[in-house]
């Protein structure tokens, strides 16, 4: 790790607000400005590995909402996530690290296929006999949380249904590939549907390329380098082969480690893939007009969450705020905090749960005084964190991808 | 700590808010001050009056050191402890206990960020002016035990300026009441403005009650672009001279605009030698008389460009910009060593060219912003603490400047205290009998010497 990133460090405390662990425990331990110096020390030899002190690192949550914050450009959450990755690196991968990481994650097949029982499960009615039984109480609590999030999941992935190509609507005016992210297309296939169908109709020829593989940020977050590297040459050399405009996404996470295959890799290749990457937001904003013109009035109340990924990592912010003001009779409402993170941050609801829940509770009681009837987000962990909170109360807030209400609006008859 | 004495704070505060792993001390051996660390014994995070007093009292008698803290923001060390003792931090008292519109007031916990105060009053267009660079971080507690000023300090004054009532825990545990809300009271001696600027040697804040004033009606925020560094200074002066006072007047050189600028993108000029971002505020037909004679100075004295921010969200990004000046400096190097020399205003432009003489002398880099309006400068220099002898010299350009600065009828530090990191020079400034004077007053609140030792004198 290269101390000076940790040196510039002046201890301001410019993150402390920024930070969603700190805003709950008022502890340096658990603020960014904290970590850096833990890890520093560390690195001093002033501390050891304790325990305690990866405990405490743990604790973040890697929004990287210290980074927007941060006047010096110290990124907290990554000198962190660094940190662990090498100290995962060294120790090399578990039994069960090895078996999701390299062969699971890495094959969209086999992925797709161990969905399959819990589809069973969920269209058995053996879900709803599960829970009424409260079996999962048998369980270790983190299937238990797991089963719990899980929304309703659709009959296939996109991934099997979708043509590689979609044809424009009307003039073609260019060709971009679509990335479809794996939890996007297991879970969230209407919302890509919807994202492919939004570009089709603005004139894009969209190529979908059936092999292309995960992103690779579970390799990162799992401290697996070199799989990280391999899913990037994998999807670089996919890609590479159609002549596309642009490489798009709708999964927040998902574009955020595209954009970053030009670090991971060397090669022109890589850096050109990675400067073609847009998220769908950043593309759509492109066309404001155009949309204004397509789209019909929808009486709701609409309020938006920053993802972490999309504000802090990508630093976009204005756009989807933009697209949403274009539906005509849509309320917006701004919502308090809209990029402190809803506390799904990958695996770290299943991980820290109790700390998860706080950090949901505060996104939700923000959500709740806007008034709104529709959250709208653009990231999957966060649809599926904020879908399954905002449902369980008397007055449901419903949850959509930005693409989904867009072409709502354009559906209307 | 011993291990006996940890379990009684538990007793107090509970295991969760009592820290005495080697980790938690770690981080809270530092605050923002470059340079200087000091690992406490443990830490503990009151929730309520009646435990900061149980706490004081149960280290009053075991002679245990208690030292206060905030969001450790301070600039002179004055949130470490310097003898391994206790750091009571004020963040879990964050209550807004009361905005009171008939006597316009707002009391509220020392743990409140200075911004929420902010917002909360601004609510219900009342206003409380006092804005440290900082505000978005520092608690109210940080602010009046080193008598913070701001942005706002020219035209509305600092932290000491609005605090009305006070209530303390003296080092024994026992409650100390000054103040209130009341306008005018003249009974007995001053110990409200004694406790404010105590830098947490004299008491520990647990309620403050300050001054609120109605929101002004309209603020038109303008930059002027200076090729020349003197002009800017001049054209501080001239604005002083012709009667207006600015609610802000700002002043940031080269260095800092373009580490402002790298990080906020608000469009800051990166050819010229400096930039005053000013403020006017009240009512409408006032303040565009004000700018309008701003505008017309800044022009006599060669200004290159003069910009009106069009609307809020300008006005906001520009200020908050500022605000961000100190930290965006240790973009070019890690340690950056802020000063807080204050000479009056009248004396900006010999000041400034001081302290571009001392840099060049010791051969240091030094950016400056600061509050230009009320003489307060911030000379930051840019060092790398790996290079002792760089260090050497910053510190040595800095006992320069504030020579100058005492010379000129200035004093060392307009805002940060004295903390750990200017006890030096204060003798140098109030004389022998001001620091007997203030050692009487120390021996008068706290017999035994617990509360924040090693700090101002």
């Amino acid at each position: 790790m290269d101390y000076v990133k940790l040196i510039n460090c002046m201890r301001c405390g410019m993150c402390l607000p920024a930070c969603p662990t700190y805003k709950e425990t008022f502890l340096e331990t658990a603020s960014p400005r904290g970590r850096v110096a833990l890890v520093r020390k560390l690195q001093e030899g002033e501390l050891d590995q304790s325990e305690r002190l990866l405990e405490y690192l743990s604790l973040c949550l890697d929004c990287q909402a210290c980074a927007s914050a941060c006047p010096c450009g110290v990124n907290a959450g990554e000198l962190v996530a660094e940190f662990t990755c090498e100290r995962k690196g060294e120790a090399g991968l578990g039994f069960m690290e090895n078996l999701i990481l390299r062969k699971l994650v890495p094959h969209p097949d086999r992925l797709e296929a161990s969905m399959a029982p819990m589809r069973v499960y969920q269209r058995s009615g053996l879900q709803k006999l599960v829970r009424r039984l409260g079996v999962l109480k048998m369980f270790p609590k983190p299937l238990e949380r797991m089963e719990g999030l899980l929304p309703a999941l659709p009959s296939r992935p996109l991934r099997q249904t979708i043509q590689e190509v979609t044809p424009a609507r009307g003039t073609e005016r260019g060709t971009v590939g679509f990335f479809l992210g794996c939890v996007m297309s297991l879970i969230f296939s209407e919302a890509s549907r919807a994202t492919i169908q939004l570009l089709s109709l603005l004139g894009y020829r969209v190529i979908t390329p059936r092999d292309q593989v995960c992103c690779g940020a579970p390799n990162m977050l799992g401290g697996d380098l070199e799989g990280l590297k391999e899913a990037a040459r994998t999807n670089v050399e996919l890609f590479g082969g159609f002549d596309v405009d642009y490489i798009v996404t709708d999964c927040g996470g998902c574009g955020a480690e595209l954009k970053k295959y030009g670090h991971h890799l060397d090669g022109d290749a890589a850096a050109e893939f990675s400067g073609k990457v847009r998220d769908i937001s950043q593309i759509l904003a492109l066309h404001a007009g155009e949309l204004r013109q397509l789209l019909k009035p929808l009486g709701r109340r609409v309020t938006y969450h920053d993802p972490c990924h999309i504000a802090h990592c990508q630093g976009i912010r204005q756009e989807p705020r933009q697209l949403l003001k274009l539906i005509p009779g849509l309320d917006y409402r701004e919502l308090n905090e809209a990029d402190a993170c809803c506390g799904s941050a990958g695996t770290y609801n299943i991980q820290r749960p109790e700390m998860a829940d706080k950090v949901l509770q505060r996104k939700v009681d923000n959500i709740r005084r806007t008034g709104a009837d529709c959250l709208v987000t653009a990231n999957p962990g966060c649809l599926i964190q904020l879908k399954k909170a905002l449902a369980a109360d008397a007055q449901p807030v419903r949850v959509a991808h930005i693409t989904e209400l867009l072409l709502e609006s354009f559906m209307v008859k | 700590m011993e291990p006996s004495f940890i379990k009684e704070l538990q007793t107090i505060v509970g295991e969760q808010y009592t820290l005495s792993d080697r980790e938690s001390l770690a981080v809270y051996g530092y605050d923002s001050t470059p340079e200087i660390e000091s690992l406490p014994g443990a830490v503990v995070l009151p929730a309520t009056a009646e435990d900061v007093s149980r706490i004081l009292r149960l280290c009053h008698d075991a002679g245990v050191s208690v030292t206060p803290r905030g969001s450790g923001t301070n600039l002179s060390g004055g949130s470490l402890s310097v003898n391994a003792g206790v750091v009571m931090q004020t963040s879990r008292l964050n209550r807004i206990i009361e905005v009171d519109e008939e006597n316009l007031t707002a009391t509220v916990e020392p743990g409140v960020v200075t911004s929420a105060l902010h917002r909360e009053v601004e609510s219900r267009s009342l206003f409380y002016p006092p804005d440290p660079g900082s505000m978005n971080i520092s608690t109210m507690g940080g602010n009046v035990a080193e008598n913070s000023g701001g942005l706002r300090g020219l035209k509305y004054g600092v932290t000491a300026d609005y605090v009305m009532g006070l209530e303390t825990v003296l080092a024994n545990g026992d409650l100390l009441r000054t103040g209130g809300k009341v306008v005018k009271d003249v009974a007995g001696y001053s110990l409200n403005p004694l406790l404010v600027s105590s830098e947490g040697t004299l008491g520990f804040f647990t309620g403050i009650t300050v001054k609120l004033i109605p929101k002004p009606q309209g603020k038109i925020t303008m930059l002027a672009h200076f090729p020349v560094l003197q002009d800017a200074a001049l054209a501080v002066s001239a604005i002083i001279a012709a009667k207006v006072i600015p609610a802000t007047l700002e002043f940031l050189d080269k260095v800092t605009i373009k580490c402002v600028e790298d990080y906020a993108h608000v469009g800051l000029p990166l050819n010229v030698d400096a930039v005053l971002l000013i403020e006017v505020d009240g009512h409408p037909a006032v303040i565009a008389e004000e700018a309008a004679a701003v505008a017309e100075i800044c022009k006599k004295y060669r200004c290159s460009f003069f910009q009106t921010a069009q609307n809020a969200d300008e006005a906001l990004n520009l200020a908050a910009a500022r605000r961000t000046a100190l930290s965006a400096l240790a973009r070019l190097k890690p340690t950056t060593i802020l000063e807080d020399a204050t000479v009056p205003r009248s004396c900006i432009a010999p000041m400034l060219k001081v302290i571009q003489e001392a840099a060049a002398k010791y051969n240091v880099t030094i950016g400056t912003f600061g509050h230009a309006g009320d003489g307060n400068l911030h000379p930051t220099c840019l060092t790398d603490e790996r290079d002792q002898d760089e260090i050497r010299r910053a510190h040595a350009a800095f006992a320069e400047i504030f020579d100058v600065a005492i010379a000129m009828g200035g004093t060392i530090t307009g805002e940060h205290g004295v903390g750990i990191a200017k006890k030096k020079y204060l003798p140098r400034l109030v004389g022998e009998s001001g620091i007997r004077v203030m050692r009487g007053i120390k021996q008068a609140f706290d017999p035994k010497g617990i509360l924040n030792p090693g700090k101002v004198f």
